[in-house]
C-alpha cells in the first residue's frame, strides 16, 4: 500500500494550483459551449496541458505522453477549486478518442483540431425510438448510391443537435447481416438537406435533447469511421469509458462539502439544520458512501498504474453506484430545506444557484441515460458474477 | 502509487484461508455453536502467528500493521470462525502497546496464544441500563455486559472515563456468566465484579480510542468477509436452482438482487483497505475513516445478509443450509462497539460538524 504519487507530482500539483490561482478570473461560468470566453479558456488550458493533454500537437492538442496521475491531479484541483475544466461535449469526450483510435489520417486532420478548439460542435446519433437499451436493433438506414450514402430514419435523445455543426451517427448499412454486424459509423454535416431537428424539453426545463429526422440525407462515401458493418465495434471502443466518468467521486465529494456548508448556514426556528439529528445522520450516511466510492476509484487508478493488479468489479459498478449516490445526495439538500428546497427558475431565494433541484433531476437522467441502472445490473450480474443470460424470445412471425 | 494488497499480504490471506477451509468448515462452526470449544482453532492460528500479528517483535510478536489484521479478520468473517481474534489479537495488544506501560510478559503470552485477553468496553462506548463499573483503590465493582470472548484468561475493562483496567478471571470476586445472543459463532458474557483487583493499564482516552478504532475496522473487515461469502453462496445457488425450466439466476428479478449486492460490496473492499492503511499511516483521517467504515459495512452487510437469504428462497430460512450463521454474525458485528447511528454521530463530531 503506497498512496503517494512521488515528489515529481508534488511539483506538478503546485503548478496546477498556481495556474488556477493566477487565471481563475478568465474561466467562463456556466456551461456555454459556444461563447468566446469558453473558447479562449479552452485554448489557454490546451496550451498549458490541462485539457486535451494527450492529443497529439499536430491535431491541436498538447501532445503529452499519457500520465494517469497527472490527469487525476488536474481533475482533482479543478474540481476542488470549482473552476471550469475546459470544453466538454460528445465531440471531445467520445468522437475524438474514437477518431484517434479508428479514424483515417484525413479524418484526424479534418476534425480533431476544430473540435477540441470549440469551433466544431458535434452531436451523437445513437438511440432511436425503437432502439434504446437494445441499441444494436437500430433501423436508421444508409444505402450506398454511387459515391454517396443516403440516410433515412429517426434518432432520439440527440443532445445539442439543435446547435451542433456535425453528427456522428450509427446507421444500418447491411440489412441482411446479423444485427451487430450490419451497422456503420457515419459522420455528416448537420446543414445537409433532409435533416429536421425537433427539441425535446426535459424535466429540468431545458431543451438540450432533440428528436432528429433524416429524409434522403446524402453524404460522401468516405465519411465513415472504420469499415462498413464495423460501426458497433467502433462505437463500443469508447462506450465503457463514458460510463465510468459520468459521476466521478471527486465531484460527489465537492457536492457533499457544499451540502455540509448549506446545512450549517440554513436554519429552522433559528437552529442550524446541521443540528437536526435525523438530517445529520442522513448526511453522515451519504458521506460514508462518498468515501467508499473515492477509495473504489483509488483501486481503479491503482489497477491502471500496476497492470498486475485486479480491480475486481470496481470499474463495472461506478456508473450504477455513482449516479444513484449523486441523486440521493442532491435529494437530501432539497429535503433539509423544506419548502425552500422547491425554489427554482428565478426564485429570489435560490440556494447554490438552484443547483440542488437541477442536479437532483439531472442525475435521474443519468441513472437512465448511458445504459440504464437496470442494464448496468445485467452487465454486473452476467459479466461480473457469471450469471446466466435471460433466454431470448423468438420473434413472433 | 499502489492501492492494494502486497504479495506478502496476499500470501497471508491465502494461508489463513487455507487453514480455515480445513479447520473451520461449517460443521466445525456448528459444533462450537452447540456448546463446543474453539481452543483447537485458536491453537492452529497461533502456529500461523495470528495472535502475534500486531505485537512488536521485541515482545515475541510479528509487528505487522492494522491492514494485515483487516486481512485476517476478513478471512475469519468469511469462514464465520469462532476465535478470540478481535479482543486478544487486535484490541488488547493495541491498547497495551499504546499505553506505553511495561506489559512485555503479557504481550509475549498473548503472542504465543497461551493467554487470551477479552474486551469489556461496552459501557465506555454507550452505557445501557444499570451496567457500569467503578474502581476505588485498585478494586473494581459493578457489571460489564456483552464482553467478549467467553473463555478469556483476563479482560481489559473500560469505565465511563475511558480508563482501561486489567482484571483476571481467576480473581474470586469475578463472576462470569454466558449471555446468549443470536450469534452462536462467538460467545459473549456478563462480568460481575465484587471488589476485584483491577490494574490500571491507561487513563489516557487516546489509548481507548486507538483500541476502539482498530476494533471497528476489524469488525468491518469481518463483515466484508461474511457478506462476500453470502453473496458468493447466493450467486452459486441461483445458477444451480431451476424453476420454470431455467436457472433462477437467469431471471432479472434474481440477478438484479445479486448485482445490487455486488455493486454495494465492491467499494467496501477498498474502504476496509483504506481504513486499515489510515490507522498506520494517516493519523488525521484514521478515526473518521474507521467510524465511517464500521457504519457503512454495517449497512451494506445488513442488506446483503437479507438479500442473499432471499435469493435462497425457503432454503435460506432453514438451518439446513446454515446461511443464518453468517446472517447473525453480520448482525452482531453491526451492534458491537457502537451501532451505526452512534458511530456516524462520532464521525460528525470528529470533523467538527
Amino acid at each position: 500500500m503506497d498512496l503517494s504519487f512521488g515528489p515529481e507530482y508534488d511539483d506538478f500539483r503546485a503548478d496546477v494550483v498556481s495556474f488556477l490561482a493566477n487565471n481563475a478570473d478568465k474561466a467562463p461560468k456556466g456551461n456555454d459551449l459556444r461563447g468566446e470566453a469558453a473558447k479562449d479558456w479552452q485554448k489557454l488550458l490546451i496550451e498549458n496541458g490541462y485539457t486535451c493533454r494527450t492529443i497529439p500537437k499536430e491535431y491541436g492538442g498538447y501532445g503529452a505522453q499519457p500520465d494517469i496521475i497527472k490527469s487525476r491531479i488536474i481533475a482533482e484541483e479543478f474540481s476542488s477549486a470549482r473552476i471550469n475544466a475546459g470544453l466538454g461535449g460528445q465531440g471531445i469526450s467520445m468522437l475524438v478518442p474514437t477518431l484517434l483510435e479508428m479514424g483515417t489520417q484525413e479524418q484526424k486532420e479534418q476534425f480533431i483540431r476544430p473540435t477540441i478548439h470549440g469551433e466544431m460542435l458535434w452531436c451523437q446519433g445513437y438511440s432511436e425510438p425503437g432502439a434504446g437499451s437494445d441499441l444494436a436493433s437500430l433501423t436508421t438506414s444508409a444505402v450506398l448510391d454511387g459515391d454517396e450514402w443516403v440516410v433515412n430514419g429517426q434518432k432520439i435523445w440527440t443532445s445539442t443537435a439543435h446547435i451542433a455543426d456535425w453528427i456522428f451517427c450509427l446507421v444500418r448499412s447491411e440489412p441482411d447481416a446479423p444485427k451487430h454486424k450490419g451497422i456503420s459509423f457515419l459522420l455528416f454535416d448537420m446543414k445537409t438537406p433532409g435533416i429536421e431537428v425537433r427539441p425535446l424539453v426535459d424535466m429540468t426545463g431545458v431543451a438540450n435533447f432533440n428528436e432528429t429526422f433524416f429524409t434522403d440525407v446524402r453524404l460522401p462515401k468516405h465519411q465513415i469511421v472504420g469499415e462498413r458493418g464495423e460501426g458497433w465495434q467502433v462505437a463500443n471502443a469508447i462506450l465503457g469509458h463514458e460510463r465510468e466518468t459520468l459521476a466521478p467521486a471527486n465531484t460527489a465529494q465537492t457536492r457533499i462539502n457544499a451540502l455540509i456548508e448549506l446545512m450549517k448556514q440554513e436554519t429552522v426556528n433559528g437552529d442550524p439544520l446541521i443540528n437536526n439529528p435525523v438530517y445529520r445522520d442522513r448526511l453522515m450516511k451519504l458521506q460514508g458512501k462518498v468515501m467508499a466510492m473515492r477509495f473504489n476509484e483509488l483501486r481503479i487508478l491503482s489497477a491502471r498504474l500496476n497492470p498486475g493488479q485486479d480491480p475486481g468489479m470496481a470499474r463495472m459498478i461506478t456508473k450504477l453506484e455513482g449516479t444513484e449516490l449523486r441523486h440521493d445526495l442532491e435529494g437530501l439538500a432539497i429535503d433539509v430545506m423544506g419548502e425552500m428546497g422547491l425554489a427554482y427558475d428565478d426564485n429570489p431565494h435560490l440556494r447554490n444557484s438552484g443547483s440542488w433541484q437541477r442536479e437532483y433531476m439531472y442525475f435521474l437522467g443519468l441513472i437512465i441515460g448511458g445504459g440504464t441502472s437496470q442494464i448496468q445490473k445485467n452487465i454486473i450480474s452476467e459479466r461480473g458474477l457469471g450469471m446466466p443470460r435471460e433466454p431470448k424470445f423468438e420473434k413472433a412471425s | 502509487m499502489q492501492f492494494g494488497l502486497s504479495e506478502e499480504q496476499i500470501l497471508l490471506q491465502d494461508n489463513v484461508n487455507r487453514f480455515l477451509d480445513d479447520n473451520s468448515p461449517l460443521d466445525r462452526v456448528r459444533a462450537y455453536a452447540d456448546g463446543g470449544a474453539d481452543a483447537d482453532i485458536w491453537t492452529g492460528l497461533a502456529e500461523l502467528g495470528i495472535p502475534a500479528l500486531l505485537i512488536p517483535e521485541a515482545h515475541g510478536g510479528i509487528g505487522l500493521q492494522p491492514l494485515d489484521a483487516a486481512i485476517v479478520a476478513e478471512c475469519l468473517g468469511s469462514h464465520i470462525a469462532p476465535t478470540p481474534f478481535l479482543g486478544s489479537a487486535v484490541m488488547a495488544p493495541t491498547a497495551l502497546v499504546a499505553s506505553g506501560g511495561d506489559h512485555g510478559e503479557l504481550l509475549a503470552d498473548i503472542a504465543a496464544g497461551t493467554m487470551r485477553i477479552g474486551i469489556a468496553f461496552g459501557e465506555a462506548i454507550k452505557r445501557r441500563n444499570d451496567a457500569g463499573v467503578s474502581v476505588k483503590d485498585g478494586r473494581m465493582s459493578g457489571t460489564s455486559m456483552y464482553a467478549f470472548d467467553a473463555e478469556a484468561d483476563a479482560y481489559l475493562v473500560a469505565d465511563e472515563h475511558q480508563h482501561i483496567y486489567l482484571v483476571r478471571t481467576d480473581d474470586p470476586g469475578l463472576t462470569r456468566s454466558d449471555l446468549a445472543t443470536v450469534d452462536k459463532t462467538r460467545r459473549t458474557v456478563e462480568l460481575n465484579y465484587e471488589n476485584v483487583a483491577a490494574e490500571l493499564v491507561s487513563a489516557d482516552p487516546t489509548v481507548f480510542e486507538a483500541s476502539i478504532d482498530i476494533g471497528r475496522m476489524a469488525l468491518a473487515a469481518d463483515t466484508l468477509g461474511a457478506a462476500q461469502n453470502m453473496l458468493d453462496q447466493a450467486v452459486e445457488y441461483a445458477k444451480q436452482r431451476e424453476q420454470f425450466n431455467r436457472p433462477i439466476g437467469s431471471f432479472q428479478a434474481v440477478k438484479h438482487m445479486c448485482a445490487e449486492m455486488a455493486a454495494q460490496l465492491e467499494p467496501c473492499r477498498s474502504m476496509v483497505w483504506f481504513a486499515g492503511h489510515a490507522l498506520a499511516e494517516l493519523p488525521d483521517e484514521a478515526r473518521v475513516t474507521a467510524c465511517h467504515t464500521k457504519a457503512h459495512l454495517a449497512e451494506v452487510g445488513q442488506f446483503i445478509a437479507k438479500t442473499s437469504t432471499e435469493v435462497h428462497g425457503g432454503m435460506g430460512f432453514t438451518d439446513l443450509v446454515g446461511l443464518h450463521y453468517w446472517f447473525k454474525r453480520i448482525g452482531a458485528n453491526r451492534q458491537w462497539l457502537g451501532a451505526p447511528e452512534f458511530v456516524r454521530e462520532e464521525a460528525a463530531v470528529l470533523q467538527g460538524i
